[in-house]
C-alpha cells in the first residue's frame, strides 16, 4: 500500500523531466505526466515489483476547454489549450491506486497508447479516439467505437461540438 | 480450375435473438469453428455524457437508470456516491442501510435474468420463465417502494426520494423465504443438467492473468477464480457492517473459469445476496431519509472516480466537477463495455453455437456498452 | 382396408369399371388422414404445445380465444394463410418454392403406410416400415433445399445441420428396426400390428406373442431398443435436445427463418405431423399399434363394428402419449452442440443398437 506521493517520488526517479507534478485536490490526487512516454510509464507501473498496477479501472479522454473561446451565432469554436487523457489504475495485489494524467495540445492531440500494457486500454482508448478526437499512437485498432464508422462531423465531447446538418440524408437536429 | 476456399463472415446481430440487444458479432468461420470475433457496437448510443454536461447533478440521475436497465439500482447508487464524495457529505445510516438492501435485491433481479436467459441461450426456455416469475416478486418490492418497475431515480444525492413503505420490511422477510428454494429448484433444473453441463463446462476459459490485464470484474473474475468483490476489497456504504462470502469458481464440472463457474457464481451470489438483506433488514435504523438533501448542489472544483460492485463487475464513475451545478465531465466505466472486450480472446476455436453460451456468461447489458 | 373395399366397392357399381374404382378409393383413401388426422393432428398439436409448455412454466398459455384458448391455433393459421408471401429476390425461385412442398410431403407420405387400426391403413404394403424410413429421407432433401434457396448463411448452417442429424440418426432407427424385423419376420407394419394383439404382454416391448423362454430373454434388449429407437426419432424430427437446426439462440430459426406465410406453416404443419408420425411408429412397433391393452369393450358387447374405431382410439391415444413426452423433453431439457449430437449418435447410439442386434440375432438362432 503506497501513498500518491510515495508513487510521485518512484516515478519522479526513474523517468525525471518526463514526471511534471503532483497535484493536490480534495478527492483523488493525480500525477501529471508526458503524453508521449505514458506507454513507459505505464509499463514500469505494470512490471515493478514494489507497484504491480496489474489493473486499469478507467481511461477517460477529456476536453479542458481552456483554450480561446469564440462565440459566432450558435456556433461556438475553442482554439488552443488542452485535452486530456486521465488514467485510474491499482493494483490488485497491494491495494493502492494511483491517477495519472496527460495533456496534449488541442491542434494535434497524441498519446500514446497503452493498450498493449492493459488490453483493457484497447476500448477505452477507442472511445477516446471516437469521443475526442485523441489519437493514440501505436494502438493495434483505432477505430470508432460507438458512433458509426463513417460519421464526419468531428467527435462529439468535444465542448465545440456541433451537430451536423445531415447525416446520410437524413436531417439531425429535429 | 483451382478450387478456391475462403472462410466465411457470418453477421451475429443486431438483430438476432441471443446476442441480448443490438450487438453486432463478425464472426470469421472455418467450418462452424471460430477464427476470430469482432465485436461491433454502438446501435444504442444515446450521448449519456454529452448529456451529462448539460444537465445538473440531480438531472443525470434518471439518465444513469438507463444505462444497465437491468441493474438501474445500482447505478444510481455508483453515481450519488461519487457526487457525495465530491460534495463531503454523510449520508444518514438509514439511507445507507436501505440503498444496500435496494442493491443486494437489485442484484438478485439481475442474475436473476442473466441465469434465466442464459437457460435460454442453451436452449432450456423453462428456467427462463421461473427466473422471471421470481424477478416479478423483486419488482413489485420495488413498485411498492418507489412508483417505478425498471427505471427508480429512487437513491438521490444524500438521500432517498421515498422512504420504505410499511409493508416493505415484511414483504421483503416474505421473499427470502420464497425464494431459498427457488434457488435450488434452479439448480435441479438446469445447474446440473447433464446437457447443461455439457454445453457449458470446459467452454471458453477465461485464465486469471487474462483476465485482470482486460480489465475483467465482477462475476466473470470470480469465475476465474479470484476472490475479488469491491463490495469487500474497496468497501463503500455500510458493507463492511455485514457478514458475506464471496464465492468464486473451483473448477467443478470442468476448468477453473469456464462458463459454468462464471453461471454458478451468479448463483451463489444469489445466496449471498440474501443474507445480506437478511442482515440489513435485522439492522435497519430509525431515521429521516430526505433530510441530507443538499438543496442546491454544487460541488467544489475537482475530480473523483468512484466504483462499486454492480451485478456486472466494477461500475466506475468519473466525474469532474467545475464548481458550477452541472458536470465539466462524466465518464461511465461501465463492467459491460469492458468484459465485453475478451469476447474475441474467449470465442477463438469455439464453434457458433458457443459463442452464444459464452457471450451469455459473460452477461451484458447494451444500454451500458453503448451509453 | 374395409375403407378401401368399401369406396371400391361404391365406385365399382356405378361406373362398372375396375380401374376408376381402384384409382377414386385409392385417392380418398390416401386423402383421408390428410383431412383427418395431419391437420386436425397438427392444429391440436400446436395448441397442445403452448398449453403444456404454459403449465409447465407457471403460466396459462393462450385463453382469450375460445375456452382455453382451442381456438387459438385455428386463428394463427387464418393469420397465416391471409399473410403475404414473401420471395426475397436473391433466393433461388423455384427450390424455394418447392421445398416446403417436399418437407410436407414427405411427412405426409409417412402417413399412408401408418396402421391406424384393422379397418384402415393407408396403403398396406408388404415394405410398410422400410418405406416409412425410405419416405422421411424425402424431407432432409427439402430441408437442404430450404437452407440453400434462402440464399442466408442462417439457413444454409441450419440445413446442413439438419441434413447430417437426419441421416445420421437413421442409422441407429434402422438398426433397432431390422432387430424387431428379424424376430418377427415381418416388414408389413399391419401384420406387426396384428402379432402384438391380446393383452399387454403380447407387445414387443415385453418381447412378442407366445410364451417360450426368448419372450423373457428378448425383454431387456426390447426396452433398450425402445429407448434408442425413440432417442433418434426425436433427433430425427428436430425435436430439443436435438433441434440444432433451429436453434432459435443461435440460427435464429435455421432453415425455415426467410419463409413466411403458408409456405412457413407448412414447414410448421411437417413439423407437428413429423412428432405425430415417429410417436406412431413407436408405438406400432414396440406399444402394439392399434391393439388394445386388455381387450375391446366391441367384442364384450358383441358389437364387431366398434372394434376398428377402439382400435384407432388406442392408437391415437398412444401416438400423442408419445408426443406429449416429447413436449415434457422439449420444455426441460437445454439444446446439445452440433458435435456433442454427432457424438451421441455414432459414439453410443449406434453401437449400442448394434450390439442389441447382435444379441438379438443369437437369441433368435438360439
Amino acid at each position: 500500500m503506497k501513498s500518491a506521493e510515495e508513487i510521485f517520488n518512484i516515478l519522479k526517479e526513474n523517468f525525471n523531466d518526463n514526471i511534471k507534478e503532483l497535484v493536490k485536490q480534495p478527492v483523488d490526487p493525480y500525477i501529471l505526466c508526458d503524453p508521449l512516454k505514458i506507454n513507459e510509464i505505464s509499463l514500469f507501473l505494470l512490471s515493478n515489483e514494489g507497484l504491480l498496477f496489474d489493473n486499469l479501472m478507467n481511461l477517460s479522454g477529456v476536453d479542458d476547454a481552456n483554450g480561446m473561446s469564440t462565440t459566432t451565432g450558435s456556433i461556438t469554436t475553442i482554439e488552443g489549450g488542452t485535452l486530456s487523457v486521465y488514467y485510474h489504475m491499482e493494483s490488485t495485489k497491494f491495494r493502492h491506486k494511483v491517477v495519472l494524467r496527460v495533456s496534449t495540445p488541442r491542434e494535434k492531440p497524441e498519446a500514446s497508447s497503452v493498450a498493449l500494457v492493459w488490453r483493457s486500454a484497447d476500448w477505452h482508448e477507442r472511445e477516446a479516439f471516437d469521443l475526442l478526437g485523441i489519437n493514440f499512437l501505436n494502438h493495434p485498432d483505432l477505430r470508432r467505437i460507438l458512433m458509426p464508422y463513417d460519421w464526419e462531423a468531428g467527435y462529439p465531447l468535444r465542448k465545440d461540438y456541433a451537430n451536423p446538418e445531415f447525416y446520410h440524408g437524413m436531417k439531425v437536429p429535429y | 480450375m483451382a478450387i478456391k476456399t475462403e472462410e466465411m463472415v457470418l453477421n451475429m446481430g443486431p438483430q438476432h435473438p441471443s446476442t441480448h440487444g443490438v450487438l453486432r458479432l463478425e464472426l470469421i468461420l472455418e467450418g462452424e469453428i471460430i477464427q476470430k470475433v469482432t465485436p461491433h457496437i454502438g446501435y444504442l448510443h444515446r450521448c449519456f455524457e454529452k448529456h451529462c454536461e448539460a444537465m445538473t447533478y440531480p438531472q443525470i440521475i434518471p439518465y444513469t437508470d438507463r444505462m444497465d436497465y437491468l441493474a438501474a439500482m445500482y447505478n444510481e447508487f455508483g453515481y450519488v456516491i461519487g457526487v457525495e464524495k465530491l460534495l463531503g457529505i454523510q449520508v444518514p445510516e438509514r439511507v445507507e442501510y436501505i440503498r444496500v438492501i435496494m442493491g443486494e435485491l437489485q442484484r438478485i433481479a439481475s442474475h436473476l435474468v442473466a441465469i434465466g436467459t442464459y437457460g435460454a441461450d442453451i436452449g432450456a426456455m423453462t428456467p427462463f420463465l421461473f427466473a422471471f416469475r421470481d424477478r416479478e416478486v423483486i419488482l413489485n418490492l420495488f413498485e411498492i417502494t418507489c412508483g417505478a418497475r425498471m427505471l427508480y431515480n429512487y437513491i438521490w444525492v444524500g438521500g432517498l426520494s421515498h422512504d420504505l413503505h410499511p409493508d416493505f420490511v415484511r414483504l421483503t422477510r416474505e421473499f427470502i423465504t420464497y425464494f431459498r428454494p427457488k434457488i435450488v429448484e434452479m439448480n435441479e433444473l438446469l445447474t446440473t443438467n447433464r446437457i447443461f453441463i455439457e454445453r457449458t463446462a470446459n467452454v471458453g476459459i477465461l485464465p486469471l492473468e487474462t483476465a485482470i490485464n482486460f480489465g475483467i470484474t465482477g462475476p466473470m473474475l470470480r469465475g476465474s477464480g479470484f476472490k475479488w468483490d469491491l463490495r469487500k476489497d474497496d468497501t463503500y456504504s455500510v458493507y463492511n457492517r455485514f457478514d458475506f462470502n464471496i464465492p468464486i469458481g473451483e473448477g467443478k464440472v470442468g476448468t477453473v473459469g469456464d462458463c459454468w463457474d462464471r453461471y454458478y457464481v451468479r448463483i451463489l451470489e444469489m445466496g449471498e445476496s440474501l443474507r445480506l438483506i437478511e442482515q440489513a433488514l435485522d439492522q435497519l435504523p430509525e431515521g429521516n431519509v430526505t433530510s441530507a438533501i443538499p438543496k442546491r448542489i454544487k460541488p467544489p472544483v475537482g475530480s473523483v472516480y468512484t466504483r462499486v460492485e454492480n451485478p456486472r463487475g466494477e461500475l466506475g464513475y468519473f466525474i469532474i466537477s467545475n464548481g458550477t451545478t452541472s458536470p465539466f465531465r462524466v465518464k461511465v466505466r461501465g463492467p459491460s463495455f469492458v468484459n465485453l472486450g475478451i469476447m474475441d480472446v474467449l470465442c477463438k476455436n469455439h464453434m457458433v453455437a458457443d459463442v452464444i453460451a459464452i457471450l451469455g456468461s459473460v452477461d451484458i447489458v447494451l444500454g451500458e456498452v453503448d451509453r | 382396408m374395409i375403407v378401401y373395399d368399401f369406396l371400391y366397392n361404391i365406385v365399382f357399381n356405378i361406373t362398372q369399371s375396375a380401374v376408376a374404382g381402384d384409382i377414386t378409393a385409392m385417392v380418398i383413401s390416401a386423402a383421408l388422414p390428410l383431412l383427418f388426422l395431419v391437420l386436425p393432428f397438427a392444429i391440436l398439436a400446436v395448441w397442445l404445445e403452448r398449453k403444456v409448455s404454459a403449465h409447465m412454466q407457471d403460466r396459462l398459455g393462450p385463453m382469450r380465444t375460445g375456452s382455453h384458448g382451442w381456438l387459438q391455433t385455428i386463428a394463427d393459421v387464418i393469420k397465416l394463410l391471409q399473410k403475404e408471401d414473401i420471395v426475397a429476390n436473391d433466393n433461388d425461385r423455384p427450390l424455394f418454392n418447392l421445398a416446403p412442398i417436399l418437407v410436407f410431403s414427405g411427412s405426409y407420405l409417412v402417413f399412408a403406410a401408418l396402421p391406424f387400426s384393422s379397418a384402415y391403413i393407408g396403403s398396406n404394403i408388404d415394405l410398410g416400415i422400410i418405406f416409412i424410413i425410405a419416405a422421411s429421407g424425402f424431407v432432409v432433401a427439402g430441408i437442404l433445399m430450404a437452407g440453400w434457396s434462402s440464399n442466408n448463411k442462417y439457413s444454409l448452417l441450419g440445413a446442413m445441420r439438419s441434413a447430417a442429424q437426419i441421416v445420421s440418426y437413421e442409422i441407429p432407427t434402422i438398426l433397432v428396426i431390422l432387430t424387431i424385423i428379424m424376430i418377427t419376420g415381418t416388414t408389413n407394419l399391419r401384420t406387426l400390428s396384428e402379432m402384438q394383439t391380446g393383452y399387454f404382454w403380447n407387445w414387443m416391448i415385453f418381447g412378442g406373442a407366445g410364451l417360450s423362454l426368448s419372450k423373457f430373454l428378448f425383454i431387456p434388449f426390447m426396452i433398450i431398443g425402445f429407448v434408442t429407437l425413440y432417442i433418434s426419432t426425436l433427433a430425427e424430427v428436430n425435436r430439443t435436445p436435438f433441434d440444432i437446426p433451429e436453434a432459435e439462440s443461435e440460427l435464429v430459426s435455421g432453415y425455415h427463418t426467410e419463409y413466411s406465410g403458408m409456405k412457413f406453416a407448412m414447414f410448421f404443419m411437417a413439423e407437428y405431423a413429423n412428432m405425430f408420425a415417429v410417436s406412431a411408429i413407436v408405438s406400432a412397433i414396440f406399444f402394439g399399434g392399434y391393439q388394445s391393452p386388455f381387450g375391446y369393450l366391441g367384442n364384450t358387447l358383441g358389437l364387431t363394428w366398434m372394434v376398428p374405431i377402439e382400435q384407432f382410439l388406442w392408437f391415437a391415444s398412444k401416438g400423442i402419449f408419445f408426443v406429449l413426452v416429447q413436449m415434457w423433453l422439449r420444455w426441460t431439457l437445454p439444446r446439445l452442440r452440433v458435435d456433442q449430437l454427432m457424438a451421441l449418435c455414432w459414439k453410443y447410439l449406434i453401437p449400442i443398437a448394434f450390439v442389441n442386434l447382435i444379441i438379438v440375432g443369437l437369441i433368435t438362432v438360439l
